[in-house]
């Protein structure tokens, strides 16, 4: 009796091991940092990129506008991927793009909006990558939705795709 | 002369002062560095990695300390960028309670075990 019980023990523990362990190869361990609670834009000032003067967070976002953040840069491949739906979003009157242009070198950065097409309102330049981190980000390219109370409700890691873009088009609507 | 030397000890005293608070900064810096993990080097604090989100951060922990902001200020805004698991002193709340109370819960047990097997035994 004693030893049955003791085989159940075993058997139940050996299976509590197998399903975690299997479970944390099922999982992948990168973490991802979720925007599950709106936050306000931060306050913040930058350069421009075409006059190269400092611009106030205040001056550039406008209450009742819906806006996108993008953060970009010359040597991202993906940014490359993601530009023509960023043209097509800027044709949207409902929504103002603004370009964080991120640790880049100017004139490779002028280059590729010029081969490509200017989709921003706005380009701002973070030369050191902290604009990006005072906005919650920690690569290229990110994408940031700011809603008519000048607060961020969508962050999306990566590239955007059509399917993004229509639920953009979707919450502006 | 006399107050030439008093100006010279004044001098002194003030540069050594100003050197010790940098030097403060730097310790201070070092350790909330040590405390923050790199996103993008996953298993590395920023203090380790070389990576462009690290060096980002370090710029805007030492901007952020010389804004005057505090050690904890400083977790507060990171866990407000990133999430909670940016510092590696998770806090408790109700996705870390199993973390801080599983440890507590298996001493109990063993601890009740042990006393179970003890009085058994006299």
């Amino acid at each position: 009796m004693k030893n049955k019980f003791s085989l159940f023990v075993i058997v139940i523990f050996l299976s509590f091991c197998f399903v975690i362990f299997y479970k944390g190869l099922n999982t992948p361990n990168n973490y991802t940092p979720k925007v599950n609670e709106k936050n306000n834009i931060p306050t913040f000032k930058a350069k421009d990129f075409y006059s190269n003067n400092y611009v106030n967070s205040d001056n550039i976002f406008e209450e009742n506008t819906f806006y996108i953040v993008n953060i970009w840069a010359s040597w991202c491949v993906p940014c490359r991927t993601e530009h023509p739906l960023l043209m097509q979003l800027s044709k949207n009157q409902s929504i103002k793009l603004i370009g964080l242009n991120y640790r880049d070198n100017f004139n490779n950065a002028k280059k590729f909006i010029n081969d490509l097409g200017n989709p921003y309102s706005r380009i701002l330049i973070d030369k050191d990558g902290t604009l990006g981190v005072e906005f919650g980000a920690y690569g290229v390219p990110e994408t940031f939705l700011i809603d008519k109370n000048k607060d961020i409700i969508k962050k999306f890691v990566g590239p955007i795709n059509q399917e993004i873009v229509n639920e953009i088009k979707l919450i502006i609507k | 002369m006399k107050i030439v030397k008093i100006f010279i000890i004044l001098f002194l005293i003030t540069s050594f002062s100003e050197l010790k608070s940098d030097e403060v900064n730097d310790i201070l810096k070092s350790k909330i560095l040590k405390n923050i993990r790199c996103l993008i080097c996953q298993g590395q604090s920023v203090y380790d990695s070389e990576s462009e989100f690290a060096s980002s951060i370090k710029l805007i922990v030492e901007k952020k300390l010389n804004d005057g902001l505090k050690e904890k200020q400083i977790y507060q805004f990171l866990r407000e960028k990133y999430g909670d698991w940016i510092v590696y002193d998770p806090h408790l709340n109700k996705n870390t309670y199993i973390l801080w109370l599983l440890p507590l819960l298996l001493f109990l047990l063993g601890g009740a075990i042990m006393r179970q097997k003890l009085k058994f035994r006299n």
